[in-house]
């Protein structure tokens, strides 16, 4: 186990994350649950590279991408709420529609 | 030797539940995947000597995050088969893009050597000590702007998702506070056997 089998595996969850995007692209909370999975490979790098150079930043960085991860989180699936309640319906290709 | 089982016991949950996420027809199972990636990568976490951000992840995105997405996808109420129409169709353009950066990223990974550097910087302290040590003296800065996005993110949430219904009969305490007595008090003399007129 060294830094190459964390970064193997974060390149893995990575790639999954663009797979669900392009996989499930009209679907809303799919995409927003892709971008959680792309963040938490980057906090995998992070901590991972964190850890085997012997220096705490990257565990800090990690808790920022943390902090605006959960802000986007909560903005992104406030933005979905109101835009359902407009529309009624998620899907990604009919949020060009949205005029008067 | 019991730390390289561990990884690979941790690392092919996570991958396996990532592929539910992306992968499982019903949304309620993709919510739930999610949150055992989660509870896989903090068991990583752990065994990369960061238990603060072990901690953290269970907390916030297991306790938070995944429960407002559960929570999202259970109160509306979408079709989501309908959804999923013309999602094959992506499907190789999708793996395309997935295995060139799957690849790219793993070109530029294999160029960066081994450290084999513990973290002898910390020193004795424990891992979450550490960390508040160096958040609150170095990064002291972008800690309270941190603080700062998550009070956007909170004022934005409750204004994006506030309505105000029509016809519903609610209490209005300001204009309750703001009646008179002599709007809403009249004085009348009544005559005996007359009865107050109206």
């Amino acid at each position: 186990m060294n830094l190459h089998h964390f970064l193997f595996l974060s390149a893995i969850l990575f790639t999954l994350g663009i797979f669900g995007i392009f996989l499930n692209r009209r679907n809303m909370i799919i995409i927003l649950m892709s971008i959680e999975l792309m963040l938490l490979a980057v906090n995998i790098n992070f901590v991972a590279f964190s850890h085997y150079l012997g220096d705490l930043t990257g565990q800090i960085f990690t808790f920022f991408v943390m902090t605006v991860a959960a802000a986007e989180a909560a903005i992104g699936l406030a933005i979905l709420v109101a835009f359902f309640r407009n529309r009624s319906t998620i899907d990604v290709e009919e949020i060009d529609s949205l005029k008067g | 030797m019991a730390t390289d089982i561990i990884f690979y016991l941790f690392s092919t949950i996570t991958v396996i539940a990532a592929i539910g996420v992306v992968a499982s027809r019903n949304q309620v199972h993709s919510v739930l995947f999610l949150i055992l990636t989660f509870f896989s990568t903090a068991g990583l976490f752990v065994l990369l000597e960061a238990e603060f951000l072990a901690a953290l992840l269970v907390i916030v995105y297991m306790g938070a995050v995944a429960v407002l997405f559960l929570f999202v996808v259970m109160m509306l109420n979408v079709d989501f088969e309908q959804l999923r129409q013309g999602a094959i169709q992506h499907l190789p353009l999708g793996l395309f893009v997935g295995l060139v950066v799957l690849a790219e990223l793993i070109i530029i990974f294999n160029g960066i050597p081994t450290h084999h550097q513990t973290m002898a910087a910390a020193g004795e302290v424990s891992n979450t000590l550490a960390i508040g040590k160096l958040m609150y003296t170095k990064f002291l800065l972008p800690f309270e702007i941190a603080s700062l996005i998550l009070l956007v993110a909170l004022i934005g949430a409750v204004v994006l998702t506030l309505r105000k219904r029509k016809g519903v009969k609610t209490q209005i305490i300001a204009e309750q506070l703001a009646r008179t007595r002599e709007q809403s008090v009249e004085m009348v003399k009544v005559a005996s056997g007359q009865g107050a007129q109206s």
